[in-house]
C-alpha cells in the first residue's frame, strides 16, 4: 500500500495520470518516485510533488492525503486496485475507468468518472459539473460503472450516458441526464430544471422538488416504486414521464408525486 | 547547401528510372547534375529508397471548413496531442489536425507538396492565412466556381470566353490553382432546399444543366491553359447507384478533350462508384468505372480510400452532407456560401462491422487495382473524409500486398466481404508503381512541371524511405513497409533537409502556389458586377480579392491564355 502527501499546495494544474494502482504495483519506492507527473508545462517526478510512503501490506492500494484540488486525472483508464483520497480532488478523477475504486472524503471537481465504463467511484462530499459525462464533444458518455455522490453535484451530470448507474444523494444541478441514452441516474433530494433534455433512453428518478419537466416530455402513469439497482428500490409514488419527445425519446422520469404538487395538473392528461 | 545523396536506390517514374542505385546532387533548392563531392554534405541512401517528395492532389488542410471542423470537434484532438520541442510548435490532431501538426505530419511521411482542394472563394482569405500557417509543404488551392452565380449565368447564355475571363479573374482574386467543381447545380439547387439528381436536371432560376456547367467549365480550362484539368466531385455523390452519374460525368467531356490528355479529373471516386438500389442492395461499381477509365485517356481520377477509423467528413457538398447528418444522427454544421457554394460537416466513423462501410473500403482498392494505368488513379482518402492523411501508409501496404488486405478482409463484415472483388485481384503494386500513386502521377496531372521528379532542374524535395526493394519483400512484410512510409529516413524540402527519422529537424516555409493568368484583354468588372458585390455578397467588391502580399510566400505562376 502506498500513501501519498502532497509536498506543498499546489499553484498549477497538476496531471497525474500516473497515480494509479496498477502502475505502483510491483514497483519499489523509488521507482515510483520516478513516475513522470505534468506541473503545468513542466514535467516532474512524482516524488518532486509528493512524499511517498510505503506499507508493507502488498495490496494494490493508494492513499492520498492532503488537499489536491488541483491534481486531475488521478487513477485515470484504471483497472483494478484501490485509491482513497482524503481531501477534495481535481478534475477528471477516474477519467475511462475499467474497474476497480475511488473513494474520495470530500469534494471532487468536474469531470468525476469521465467517459468511464466500469468500477466505482463515491464520493463523500459534493462534485462538480459533467458528472460522468464525456469530454467535450464527444458523445461517448458513461458506458458502465457507478458513481455515488453523498453530497450536491452541479449541471450536467450524466450528460451522453448509455449505461451504468448514478447515485445523487444531494441536489443536481441543471439538465441532469441530457442527450442520456441508457443507465440510471438517481436524485435523492431535488433537482434543478431541464432534466433529462433530448435524452432518448435511459431512466432519471428525482425524489425531491423539482420545480418543472420539460414540455416535450409527456405523462405516462404513476408508479409506487421505481427499481435503482438489483435489490434497492425507491419508494414513491412517482409520476412518470416520457422523453425527450424532440429526439423521439423513450426516456424514463420518475418524479415524486409527494414533493412536487404542483405537477398534479399532468394527471388530468392521464 | 549542396546535398549529395549516395547510393540510394532510385524511382522517378517521370524519367523512367525504376529502382537504379545513382547518386542525387542538390544545390540551391534545386537537383543538379553534381556538386563538389568534398564539400557537400553526404547522406548515405544505400539499401534505401529515393522518391521524390510526395504530392497530394486532394486533402482538405486548410480553410473556412476546416476550421469549423477543429471547433466542433474538440473530442477529436484531446486524445492526439504534440506537445512542442525546441524546433517545432505543439499542436493536435486527429482527423482535423492543426496548421502547424499538419505540415510536420505530412513531411514526417515524405510528403512535399499538398492541394487544397475546396476554397468558397469568399473565404479565400483565411484559407490563405492557414496556408501561412502551414510549415514545411507547398501548398495552393482550388477556389469553387462550379455554382458560382456568374459562370451559370455566362454558361446559361453561351458567353464562353467571357466566362473564361471571369474565372481567370476569379481565380486570380483569390490566388486559387485549378477550377474545382462540386456537385455541379446542386449546390445552388440546394439553396431551395433540392438537389439535382442527374446531369440533365435544370438547376432553378437558371436554366442550365450540371452537363452544361461540366462541359461549360471544361472549355473554359481549356481557353485558360490551365496546368491542371477541371477538379470535379461528381453529383450524386455518396448515393447508391451513382456509378452511372459518375460514368455520365467521364463521358459527357468525351469530346472537348485533345488527343490522349485528360481533361477531366474524378476525384474521390470511391465516393462516387457505389452500385445498388438502396443501402441494403448496395453493391461496388468500381468494375463498370474501372472498365471505362481502362478503355479512356481523357481523365484522372483519385481514390478516396476509406480507413476504418473516428474521422470528419467535410465537403462543400451541403445536400450530401445534410443527409449524411440524417443518416447519422450526429452533430453537423450546413453553411450557404453567398453566390458562390456551400458547405457541410458531419464526425463520421467507418466501422469495419458495417456492411456499407467496409463495401466502401473495398470499392476504393478495387479502383485503384482494377484500374490497370497507375498515371490514371491516385492515391488520397480524400482527408479527412475517407480518414486522415496519416492512414496513407496503410493504403500503400494493402496496395503492395494480397496478405494485407486478406489480413483486414478477415476483420470486415461477412457480408462485404463475400461481395468484396477484392479477393479476385492478386495484382500488387510495384514500388515504381507506388511512386506514381503518390507523387509522379499527381504532379503530372497538376501539371507541376518542377515537382514529382527527380530529373536536372526539378525542386529538391526527396523522401528517403528505409527499405531495401532488393531484400524486402512488400507483399510478404507489407508491416514493414507501413512503417517505413510512416516515417521517412529523410525528407528534403527544397534543399534543406527538414526530417531525419521520421523527426521534425529544421522549420521551413513551403511557398503557395497560385496561377497568374494572363488573358489578351483583363477582365472588365463592370457597375453591374460591382452593383451585385452589393447586393448579394456581405463583402465589398473593393474588399473581395486576396491581395498577393496576404501571400506570405507567394509563388505565381504565369499562365497565358487564348482568351
Amino acid at each position: 500500500m502506498i500513501t501519498l502527501y502532497p509536498l506543498k499546495e499546489f499553484k498549477h494544474p497538476i496531471i497525474a495520470e500516473s497515480i494509479n494502482p496498477e502502475f505502483f504495483q510491483g514497483k519499489s519506492i523509488q521507482e515510483i518516485g520516478s513516475l513522470k507527473i505534468w506541473e503545468g508545462n513542466k514535467e516532474r517526478k512524482l516524488r518532486e510533488l509528493f512524499k511517498i510512503e510505503e506499507d508493507k501490506a502488498d495490496n494494490p492500494t493508494i492513499t492520498i492525503h492532503g488537499n489536491i484540488g488541483k491534481v486531475r486525472k488521478i487513477g485515470k483508464k484504471m483497472e483494478k486496485g484501490e485509491i482513497t483520497i482524503y481531501g477534495n480532488v481535481g478534475m477528471h478523477l477516474g477519467e475511462e475507468m475499467k474497474g476497480g475504486k475511488i473513494t474520495v472524503h470530500g469534494n471532487a471537481d468536474s469531470w468525476v468518472g469521465s467517459m468511464m465504463k466500469g468500477g466505482t467511484i463515491e464520493i463523500h462530499g459534493d462534485a462538480g459539473d459533467y458528472l460522468g459525462a464525456p469530454y467535450r464533444g464527444s458523445n461517448e458518455g458513461m458506458h458502465g460503472g457507478k458513481i455515488i455522490v453523498h453530497g450536491n453535484v452541479r449541471s450536467e451530470a450524466g450528460a451522453h450516458m448509455r449505461k451504468g448507474i448514478i447515485k445523487i444523494y444531494g441536489n443536481a444541478s441543471q439538465f441532469a441526464g441530457f442527450r442520456m441514452r441508457g443507465g440510471t441516474i438517481y436524485i435523492q433530494k431535488d433537482a434543478e430544471e431541464r432534466v433529462g433534455a433530448c435524452m432518448s433512453d435511459g431512466k432519471i428518478v428525482i425524489c425531491g422538488f423539482l420545480k418543472s419537466v420539460l414540455p416535450t416530455f409527456t405523462i405516462e402513469g404513476i408508479k409506487k416504486k421505481v427499481k435503482i439497482e438489483e435489490d434497492e428500490k425507491a419508494v414513491g409514488p412517482f409520476y412518470l414521464f416520457r422523453g425527450d419527445l424532440t429526439e423521439k425519446g423513450e426516456g424514463k422520469l420518475y418524479v415524486s408525486k409527494e414533493k412536487n404538487p404542483h405537477l398534479s395538473y399532468y394527471e388530468k392528461f392521464l | 547547401m549542396e546535398i549529395l545523396i549516395k547510393n540510394g536506390i532510385v524511382y522517378d517514374p517521370i524519367n523512367g528510372i525504376n529502382g537504379e542505385k545513382m547518386d542525387i546532387a542538390v544545390k540551391n533548392g534545386k537537383i543538379v547534375e553534381k556538386v563538389n563531392e568534398s564539400t557537400a554534405l553526404h547522406i548515405d541512401a544505400s539499401e534505401m529508397i529515393v522518391m521524390p517528395g510526395g504530392v497530394d492532389i486532394h486533402s482538405h488542410i486548410a480553410g473556412g471548413k476546416v476550421n469549423s471542423g477543429r471547433l466542433l470537434r474538440p473530442e477529436d484532438h484531446f486524445k492526439d496531442y504534440e506537445p512542442k520541442t525546441s524546433i517545432t510548435r505543439s499542436g493536435v490532431g486527429y482527423s482535423i489536425p492543426s496548421t502547424f501538426t499538419t505540415g510536420y505530419r505530412y513531411a514526417k511521411m515524405g510528403y512535399t507538396t499538398v492541394m487544397e482542394p475546396a476554397m468558397p472563394p469568399l473565404e479565400a482569405k483565411h484559407t490563405h492565412e492557414e496556408f501561412n500557417d502551414i510549415p514545411i509543404i507547398d501548398k495552393a488551392a482550388y477556389p469553387l466556381i462550379g455554382d458560382w452565380w456568374f459562370v451559370l449565368e455566362y454558361l446559361r447564355e453561351g458567353k464562353i470566353e467571357e466566362c473564361a475571363r471571369y474565372v481567370a479573374w476569379m481565380i486570380i482574386s483569390t490566388k486559387g490553382y485549378a477550377i474545382k467543381i462540386v456537385n455541379p447545380g446542386g449546390l445552388e439547387t440546394w439553396g431551395f432546399g433540392r438537389n439535382v439528381a442527374s446531369l440533365d436536371d435544370q438547376v432553378p432560376h437558371f436554366c442550365i444543366t450540371p452537363r452544361e456547367i461540366l462541359r461549360g467549365l471544361c472549355k473554359v480550362n481549356k481557353l485558360l491553359n490551365l496546368p491542371h484539368t477541371i477538379h470535379v466531385h461528381t453529383n450524386n455523390l455518396g448515393i447508391p447507384g451513382n456509378y452511372i452519374t459518375a460514368l455520365d460525368t467521364m463521358k459527357c467531356i468525351e469530346d472537348l478533350a485533345d488527343e490522349g490528355k485528360p481533361a477531366i479529373h474524378i476525384t474521390h471516386c470511391q465516393f462516387s462508384a457505389f452500385k445498388g438500389d438502396d443501402w441494403r442492395t448496395f453493391r461496388s461499381g468500381a468494375e463498370e468505372i474501372a472498365h471505362y477509365v481502362n478503355a479512356h485517356t481523357h481523365l484522372t481520377m483519385d481514390m478516396g480510400q476509406v480507413i476504418f477509423t473516428d474521422t470528419t467528413t467535410m465537403t462543400a457538398d451541403g445536400p450530401f452532407q445534410f443527409n449524411l447528418y440524417q443518416l447519422t444522427g450526429n452533430k453537423w454544421t450546413n453553411h450557404d456560401v453567398e453566390t458562390e457554394t456551400c458547405s457541410g460537416i458531419v464526425p463520421f466513423r467507418y466501422r469495419r462491422k458495417s456492411f456499407v462501410h467496409a463495401v466502401q473500403w473495398s470499392i476504393g482498392l478495387e479502383l485503384a487495382l482494377l484500374i490497370k494505368n497507375p498515371w490514371k488513379i491516385f492515391m488520397t482518402t480524400d482527408h479527412p473524409n475517407g480518414g486522415p492523411f496519416t492512414a496513407y501508409p496503410k493504403i500503400i501496404a494493402w496496395l503492395m500486398s494480397t496478405k494485407a488486405r486478406e489480413a483486414t478482409m478477415k476483420k470486415i463484415n461477412r457480408k462485404a466481404r463475400n461481395r468484396s472483388l477484392l479477393p479476385s485481384i492478386d495484382r500488387e503494386l510495384s514500388f515504381y508503381e507506388i511512386a506514381i500513386v503518390t507523387r509522379a502521377g499527381q504532379a503530372k496531372a497538376l501539371g507541376l512541371s518542377n515537382k514529382g521528379h527527380l530529373g536536372i532542374g526539378a525542386d529538391a524535395d526527396i523522401a528517403i524511405y528505409n527499405i531495401n526493394p532488393e531484400t524486402s519483400d512488400p507483399s510478404k512484410d507489407y508491416r514493414t513497409i507501413r512503417k517505413a512510409f510512416e516515417q521517412a529516413t529523410y525528407t528534403i524540402k527544397g534543399g534543406k533537409i527538414v526530417v531525419k527519422n521520421g523527426e521534425i529537424v529544421k522549420q521551413v516555409k513551403g511557398v503557395t502556389m497560385w496561377l497568374d493568368i494572363h488573358t489578351s484583354e483583363p477582365v472588365k468588372i463592370s457597375e453591374d458586377m460591382k452593383r451585385r458585390f452589393k447586393e448579394y455578397w456581405t463583402v465589398e467588391y473593393e474588399n473581395y480579392p486576396v491581395t498577393e502580399h496576404y501571400l506570405e510566400n507567394s509563388y505565381p505562376i504565369k499562365v497565358k491564355a487564348s482568351v
